[in-house]
């Protein structure tokens, strides 16, 4: 079996298994809800402020966000010891992770996109004349999050105290991306928008060095 | 079986005499040198000789972060947990040597820039790769078994080396305020203020070269040990 068929194989097992609970995804926007709301206690969002502080509060929401949605991803293979049997399957390890990024990459991206709207209601930002480059920065700094977080994950699942440790291990990795695409976000929503290509860039070179090293480093942390 | 485990003891003294000694005039050298040797700076005073240490601490916790990164791919790819051994013993050492600098810097900028720390650049990044080694030595304690200890912290120990190039752009570009290199172009340096430099950074090299071949030794110590109460249990059973 190829790398791609067997990634996708990998991919449609993922999604089929959350789309049935659908537990992972609920969980996570209130999460994000709750903390959006939360960020507005701590100063006044008026428009003015909202467009320099909120791309910043939504990044964090998001990181946040994916430092505990990630979680799962590993440690669900573990109650019925699933991994061992992934591991067996005659194909690429790599594909084990690759798979997982992209279902977590869409399990985030899906998250960001139903919140988009209700952070520009909620901050009073208008995003529709932005969209498209708004996506874009959005999708770009995802892969980076996913990708370090599905890595992370596996890492934190053979850790005592992992709940935890995830978040330790994952926000100080992605302070390159929350810098980079909070800048380009604030970029786009600025008047007149201006989205700088120096941090999508940045974001890309991100996601290009740390899909590298997934895919050279990573099959080790499954094995027994 | 005593000759078993006599192999897997890191061999020779931990550290000779002569290294010591030779260390120890370095860091005599460097202390005289930075305190009395180097012209008293015009418009900083007495607190810039603080520079001397600080800086050579920050460029030999690079170092001790980059041999992070070379044990642990080294150990991925011959799994001869000697390289996890070193692992540790540089991430431990390039910990303490940030420390130095986290702590050196905000004495250094107290008088002269009116405030403890600042959200510069520098400080910033340099702040992040404290927590972010911090987050790695943590990992370690937080794993039992030391093969999967050492895969673990190998993969994590790349990954958060690869980050400090990235950490260091995304911050620079984002904001600046730390003192413009005083080396490299613009070479405002004294001739005298360089030298006394490089001899502190080389005495901070000879330290942490002891100090990470100290560390070495125990963490191959305390394999032996866990390895020895590991065949104990087992005789007696």
């Amino acid at each position: 079996m190829s790398l791609g068929h067997a990634t996708v194989a990998i991919l449609a097992k993922e999604l089929k298994t959350e789309f049935r609970s659908r537990e992972l995804l609920g969980t996570t926007i209130v999460f994000v809800l709750i903390v959006l709301v939360l960020f507005s206690f701590t100063f006044d969002p008026t428009s003015s402020e909202s467009r320099r502080f909120g791309p910043g509060l939504l990044w964090l929401a998001f990181l946040f966000a994916g430092s505990l949605m990630l979680q799962p991803s590993f440690l669900r293979e573990q109650t019925n010891d699933t991994l061992a049997a992934l591991r067996l399957a005659p194909i690429d390890p790599f594909s084990i992770l690759a798979g997982k990024m992209a279902a977590n990459f869409l399990f985030l991206l899906l998250v960001e996109l139903i919140l988009l709207p209700v952070f520009a209601v909620l901050y009073n930002i208008a995003i529709v004349p932005v969209l498209a480059p708004l996506v874009l920065v959005l999708a770009l700094g995802t892969i980076g999050l996913a990708t370090t977080g599905t890595v992370f994950s596996a890492v934190a699942a053979q850790a005592r105290l992992r709940e935890l440790l995830l978040p330790l291990l994952l926000l100080p990795v992605l302070a390159p991306v929350l810098i980079a695409s909070t800048e380009a976000t604030s970029g786009i929503l600025r008047d007149p928008s201006d989205l700088s290509p120096v941090w999508l860039t940045f974001l890309a070179a991100f996601d290009i060095i740390f899909l590298t090293a997934a895919w050279l480093f990573g099959e080790y942390l499954l094995e027994e | 079986m005593g000759s078993d485990s006599q192999s897997r003891t890191p061999s020779g003294a931990v550290i000779s005499l002569s290294s010591v000694v030779v260390v120890f005039l370095l860091l005599a050298a460097g202390s005289y040198g930075a305190l009395i040797k180097a012209p008293t700076e015009a418009t900083m005073g007495l607190i810039q000789r603080i520079f001397y240490f600080h800086v050579s601490s920050a460029w030999t916790g690079f170092i001790a972060f980059f041999l992070v990164f070379i044990g642990s791919i080294a150990y991925l790819r011959t799994r001869s947990l000697k390289w996890d051994w070193l692992s540790v013993a540089s991430a431990e050492v390039g910990v303490a040597f940030f420390t130095v600098v986290l702590v050196t810097g905000p004495i250094w900028a107290k008088p002269v820039w009116g405030i403890w720390w600042t959200w510069d650049a520098r400080l910033t990044s340099s702040f992040l790769l404290w927590v972010l080694f911090v987050s790695y030595l943590l990992l370690r304690t937080l794993v039992d078994e030391p093969e999967r200890r050492a895969v673990v912290a190998a993969v994590f120990g790349i990954f958060a080396t690869m980050d400090i190039p990235l950490v260091y752009f995304s911050i620079w570009w984002f904001r600046t305020q730390h003192p413009q290199p005083v080396m490299g172009k613009g070479g405002s340096l004294d001739p005298t203020m360089w030298w006394v430099l490089i001899l502190c950074w080389c005495a901070t090299l000879g330290v942490m070269t002891l100090l990470i071949r100290v560390r070495y030794r125990l963490e191959g110590l305390r394999a032996e040990v866990d390895a020895l109460r590991l065949e104990a249990s087992r005789n007696a059973r």
